[in-house]
C-alpha cells in the first residue's frame, strides 16, 4: 500500500474498532433491562408461589389466582378457536389470490391492523359485544384477543403460502386437483411447519395481551360459570396488583407474572422448535 | 386421506366421471373462493369496524367540545371539562425521549446483528433480542412501577436534579414521564431492532462483498454502502417502533402518574392517550364521559394508523424479496 | 510438515513446467488449499501459481470451485457464514492467512470482480470510481483526472463521460461490469480477480471486456474464472482445469487447448461433459 493510503488505513481500523465495540455496548444495554426484569419476576415471583397460589381463587389474602390462571387459559383457547381458523382461511385467500386489487387491500389492512394499539380493540369489543350484551364477559375477551391474533396469523399464512413455487400448485393442478384441494392440500401441507409456528407465536402474543381485556372480559373473584360472565385473567390481575399499595398483592402479582412469562417463553421456544423441525441445517 | 392425496398419485375416475368431478370441484372452488374471500373481507372489515365504531361512541364528546378537545388540557369528568392535550402531549413526549434512547441501541443491536457482532454470538443474542420482545408488557409494567420507579426516586433522578435545569426539576417520586419514557424505550427495542436487522440483511449481500473487496473494513461497508442502501428501511423500522410507542398501554399506564398536566420537567407526572383509556374507561362515570375517552381513541387511532401506513410502505419497499423477513416481526411483537 | 515440503515441492515443479524453464515468478500461489463450506469441502488441496504480469485462467464444470478458489486467494471466502481454509496462500513469498495478517490489507492489494456486475446503486458513476478510495478514507485531489484515467483504462470513458453523474446501476450490464473493472483498477491493484466477468453480459460486452483484460496484463497479474473454453484459449497465458474441488491440470493456455496430458482435460474442452 502507498504510505497514503497507509496512514488513512490505521484511522478506519480505528473507527472499525470502535464501532464493533460500540455495537457490543449496545447488546449489552439491551440485554440489561431483559436480564433485569427476568432476575425480578423468576426470584421474586418464586418466593410468592404456593400451591394455593393454583389451588385458590382470588380474594382473601395470601389467596391464590387459581380462577385467573383458568381464565387465561380459557381466554386464549377461546380467542385461538375463533382467530386461527379465520387467520389461516384469510391468509390462503391471500396467497392464492395475491395480486388482485381485493388481496392487496386487505393484505395491507390487516398489516395496518396489526399496528393499531390493542387498547383500541378493546374499546370496538366493548361497544359492539358488551355493550350488546349488556356485561362483561369471557367470550367478549376472547373475541378481542380473537382480533389481536386475527392480522399476525393472516400475515404468516399469506406470506409462507405465497412462499410455495408455483410449480408445486402447478403440479398438483395438472393432476387434475381443483384449486381448492391444491390449496389446502399442497399448499398448506406445504407451509404448515411455517404456519404452526407462526401461530404459536401469535398465541404466545395474546397470552400476555391485557389493554383489550380491561374492558371486556374485566375481572372477577371468583371462578366464572359461563362463558357469558366476566372473568379474571393473570394479566389483568398483575395489572390491579401493580396499581395497589399493599405488599402482599404486589408479591402475588409477581407470583402471576412468573406464570405468565413463563408461559409465553414456552409457547415461543415451542414455535423455534417447529420451526427448525422444518429446516434441519 | 390427506396424506393420500399428496403420496399416491391420484387414481383417475373413467372418463365419464370426470366431468363431473371437474364441475363438483368447481363449484367447491367458488366456495373456497367465497369463504376466503369474505374472511379476507372480514379482516378488512374490522378494520373499518374500529375506526367507525370507536368514532360512533365517541361523537357525543366530538359534537360537545369540538376543537376545543384537542386544543385544551383540563380534565375534569366530574365537572364535565374536556381536553384531551396534556394525553397527546404525554404520549409524544413519552414515545420522543423513548425513541431517543432506543434508536441508538437498536441499531448497534441490528448492526452486531448482521456485520459486526461475532457469528457465533448473533444467533443466541437474535434469540435474546426476540425474548425481550415476547415479555407481556403488563410484565415490564409491574417491573417498572416496582423496581425501576424507585431506582429512579433514589439515585437517577437525584444525579439528574444536580445537573439543574426545567427537564430535571420538580418533584422526585419515581413514576413519571422519564419513567414511562425508559420503560417504552426498553419496549420499543427489539421491534426497532430486529426490522432493522431484517432490513440489513435484505441488501444485497453482492454490494458488502463488492464492498469488502475494495478493501473495505467492515464498518466502512455499512457506513458508505449498506446504511445508504438501507436508510429508507431502517427509517421504516424507526416509524414503526413510534407507532407502537404511542399505542402502548400497560406498562406506561403503570409508571406514567396518571395526572392530566403538560409540564416541562421529565420527572412530573403525566398521561398518555391510551393510558388514560386504559384507567378511567372501565368506570367512566356518565356517557359524555365514555365519549370523550373514544374520541381520545380516535385520535390514537388515527395517529396510529398515519405511522404504520407510511412505516409499511419503507419497510416494504426495502425489503422486497426477503418474504420471511416480516414473519419474524409479526409474531415476536410484544403484548399490550 | 512434511505435506507442506511435499506441494511446495511440486509447485515448483508445476511453475517451472508451466515456465518450460524460462524466467518467471509466481505473484501469487495457492499452497495445498483446501476450503470448505460447513462440512461441504469445495476445494481439495489445490496449489497453483499465478505468474506475475501474465493471464491466468481457470475452467471447469460449475461447481467445481473456482469461485471458491479466487475467493480464498483474496479472502473473501470467509465472508461466508460457516466458511472456512486449510492450506496457505502467498503472495509475494508472503501468506496472506497469516495471524497477524489484516485481510483488509490483502484485499486491497488483491482486487476483484464479481460474476454479477455490482456498482453501488447508491453512488453516481463518478463516485463508483472513486468507492474504493472512499472506503479507504482518501479523497483524491486530482479526482477528475484519475476518474478519466481509470474509466480509459476499462474502456468506459466514451461511452460515459457525460453520464458521471448518473446512478451507476443506469448503466447496461457490460457498462456495469467495466464500471466495476475501473472501481477495482482506481486503487491500483497488484492482483485482478475476474469470475465469470462476462457470464451476464452479450457477445459484443465480452468482446470488450475480454480486449480490456488483452490491454491489462502488462500491468497487472489477472485470474479469469471461466466456463468458455474459447475464452479461457483467447485471453489467457496460463490455463488451470478443475473438477469437483480438485486441480486437475495446469500449463501453457496452448498446451490444455492443444494437447492437455490429463483425459478428464480433454473431455472437457472438446465438450464431452460439463
Ligand atoms: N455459500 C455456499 N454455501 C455452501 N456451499 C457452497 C456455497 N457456495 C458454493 N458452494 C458449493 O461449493 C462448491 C463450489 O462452488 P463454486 O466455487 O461456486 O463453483 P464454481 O464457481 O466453479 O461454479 C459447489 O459444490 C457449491 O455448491
Ligand atoms: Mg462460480
Amino acid at each position: 500500500m502507498t504510505p497514503e493510503l497507509e496512514s488513512a488505513y490505521s484511522g478506519r481500523k480505528l473507527a472499525a474498532r470502535a464501532a464493533k465495540t460500540a455495537s457490543s455496548v449496545a447488546v449489552g444495554l439491551a440485554l440489561l433491562p431483559l436480564f433485569a426484569v427476568l432476575a425480578y419476576v423468576a426470584s421474586q415471583g418464586a418466593r410468592a408461589l404456593s400451591v394455593a397460589f393454583f389451588t385458590e381463587p382470588i380474594g382473601v389474602r395470601g389467596a391464590g389466582m387459581a380462577n385467573a390462571i383458568v381464565g387465561t387459559i380459557e381466554l386464549v383457547f377461546l380467542a385461538s378457536a375463533m382467530g386461527i381458523p379465520l387467520g389461516i382461511a384469510a391468509g390462503l385467500y391471500l396467497a392464492e389470490y395475491a395480486s388482485t386489487p381485493l388481496a392487496r387491500a386487505v393484505r395491507f389492512s390487516a398489516d395496518v391492523l396489526a399496528g393499531v394499539p390493542s387498547i383500541l380493540v378493546g374499546v370496538v369489543v366493548y361497544a359492539v359485544v358488551v355493550v350488546w350484551m349488556k356485561q362483561f364477559s369471557a367470550f367478549a375477551g376472547a373475541a378481542a384477543l380473537a382480533i389481536v391474533m386475527l392480522p399476525l396469523v393472516t400475515r404468516t399464512t399469506d406470506e409462507l403460502a405465497r412462499a410455495v413455487p408455483d410449480s408445486l400448485r402447478e403440479a398438483a393442478l395438472a393432476l387434475g386437483a381443483p384449486r381448492w384441494r391444491t390449496a389446502i392440500f399442497v399448499v398448506l401441507r406445504t407451509a404448515a411447519p411455517g404456519i404452526r409456528s407462526g401461530c404459536l407465536l401469535a398465541v404466545a402474543r395474546v397470552s400476555g395481551e391485557t389493554a383489550p381485556l380491561l374492558f371486556t372480559a374485566y375481572n372477577s373473584r371468583f371462578f366464572n360459570e359461563s362463558l357469558f360472565d366476566p372473568t379474571s385473567t393473570l394479566q389483568v390481575q398483575i395489572f390491579t396488583y401493580t396499581m395497589t399499595p399493599n405488599d402482599d398483592w404486589h408479591a402475588q402479582a409477581w407470583a402471576a407474572a412468573l406464570v405468565l412469562v413463563a408461559l409465553v417463553v414456552v409457547l415461543n421456544v415451542l414455535a423455534r422448535r417447529v420451526l427448525a423441525e422444518r429446516e434441519p441445517a | 386421506m390427506t396424506q393420500r392425496a399428496l403420496s399416491t398419485p391420484p387414481r383417475l375416475p373413467p372418463r365419464s366421471l370426470r366431468a363431473s368431478v371437474e364441475g363438483n370441484g368447481s363449484s367447491v372452488d367458488r366456495a373456497f373462493g367465497a369463504v376466503g374471500a369474505g374472511a379476507a373481507g372480514a379482516l378488512g372489515l374490522v378494520l373499518v369496524g374500529v375506526a367507525a365504531s370507536v368514532a360512533r361512541i365517541a361523537w357525543p364528546s366530538i359534537q360537545a367540545t369540538g376543537l376545543s378537545f384537542v386544543t385544551t388540557s383540563v380534565w375534569d369528568p366530574s365537572r364535565g371539562t374536556y381536553g384531551a392535550l396534556a394525553f397527546v402531549f404525554g404520549t409524544l413526549v413519552t414515545s420522543f425521549i423513548a425513541l431517543l434512547l432506543a434508536v441508538p441501541v437498536a441499531l448497534g443491536v441490528a448492526v452486531f446483528l448482521t456485520d459486526l457482532g461475532p457469528r457465533r454470538l448473533q444467533r443466541p443474542v437474535s434469540s435474546l433480542v426476540e425474548l425481550l420482545a415476547a415479555i407481556p408488557s403488563v410484565v415490564y409494567g409491574l417491573w417498572a412501577a416496582l423496581v425501576l420507579a424507585p431506582i429512579l426516586r433514589t439515585t437517577v433522578q437525584p444525579a439528574l436534579a444536580a445537573v439543574g435545569g426545567p427537564l430535571f426539576s420538580g418533584p422526585n417520586v419515581g413514576f413519571g414521564i422519564l419513567c414511562a419514557s425508559l420503560v417504552l424505550a426498553i419496549m420499543l427495542l427489539p421491534t426497532i431492532a430486529s426490522v432493522s436487522r431484517d432490513v440489513l440483511r435484505a441488501v444485497p449481500a453482492d454490494l458488502r462483498e463488492g464492498a469488502l473487496a475494495l478493501g473495505a473494513t467492515p464498518w466502512d461497508a455499512l457506513r458508505l454502502v449498506v446504511f445508504p442502501h438501507a436508510r429508507r428501511g431502517i427509517f421504516g423500522a424507526v416509524l414503526l417502533g413510534f407507532g407502537r410507542a404511542i399505542g402502548e398501554t400497560m406498562a406506561v399506564a403503570a409508571v406514567v402518574g396518571s395526572r392530566a398536566d403538560i409540564s416541562p420537567s421529565l420527572f412530573a407526572p403525566g398521561y398518555t392517550m391510551s393510558s388514560v383509556i386504559a384507567n378511567e374507561f372501565p368506570a367512566a362515570s356518565s356517557e359524555l364521559h365514555v365519549a370523550a375517552l373514544a374520541e381520545v381513541g380516535l385520535l390514537l387511532f388515527v395517529v396510529t394508523v398515519a405511522f404504520n401506513v407510511a412505516a409499511r410502505v419503507l419497510v416494504a419497499r426495502s425489503r422486497e424479496g426477503s418474504p420471511r423477513a416480516s414473519q419474524a416481526g409479526a409474531g415476536s411483537g410484544g403484548a399490550a | 510438515m512434511t505435506a507442506v515440503t511435499d506441494s511446495e515441492a511440486s509447485l515448483r515443479l508445476r511453475g517451472a513446467r508451466a515456465e518450460g524453464g524460462a524466467e518467471a515468478t509466481a505473484k501469487m500461489s495457492a499452497a495445498d488449499l483446501s476450503a470448505w463450506f460447513g462440512d461441504k469441502q469445495a476445494l481439495r488441496r489445490i496449489t497453483l501459481p499465478l505468474i506475475e504480469r501474465k493471464v491466468t485462467a481457470i475452467i471447469g464444470p460449475s461447481g467445481c470451485g473456482k469461485s471458491t478458489f479466487i475467493r480464498c486467494m483474496n479472502r473473501m471466502h470467509e465472508v461466508v457464514a460457516g466458511a472456512r481454509t486449510t492450506g496457505d496462500v502467498l503472495l509475494d513469498g508472503k501468506s496472506v492467512y497469516g495471524a497477524d495478517v489484516d485481510p483488509v490489507r490483502v484485499r486491497r492489494r488483491v482486487g476483484m470482480v464479481f460474476q454479477k456486475p455490482n456498482p453501488f446503486p447508491t453512488m453516481s458513476v463518478r463516485d463508483n470510481v472513486l468507492a474504493g478510495l472512499r472506503l479507504s478514507g482518501i479523497e483524491p485531489p486530482d479526482a477528475d483526472a484519475l476518474v478519466e484515467e481509470v474509466l480509459v483504462q476499462a474502456a468506459l470513458w466514451d461511452e460515459v463521460k457525460d453520464a458521471l453523474d448518473r446512478p451507476g446501476g443506469a448503466l447496461s450490464g457490460g457498462q456495469q461490469q467495466r464500471l466495476c473493472i475501473a472501481r477495482c483498477l482506481a486503487l491500483e491493484p497488484e492482483v485482478v480477480l475476474m469470475d465469470e466477468p462476462c457470464s451476464s453480459l452479450d457477445p459484443i460486452a465480452t468482446a470488450k471486456i475480454e480486449e480490456l483484460i488483452h490491454d491489462l496484463r502488462d500491468r497487472y497479474t489477472i485470474v479469469v474464472v471461466t466456463h468458455s473454453m474459447q475464452q479461457a484459449a483467447r485471453v489467457s497465458d496460463y490455463t488451470a482445469f478443475f473438477y469437483v474441488g480438485e486441480l486437475v491440470e495446469y500449463d501453457h493456455a496452448d498446451v490444455i487447448f492443444t494437447k492437455p496430458s490429463d483425459p478428464r482435460t480433454e473431455d472437457y474442452i472438446t465438450g464431452r461433459f460439463g
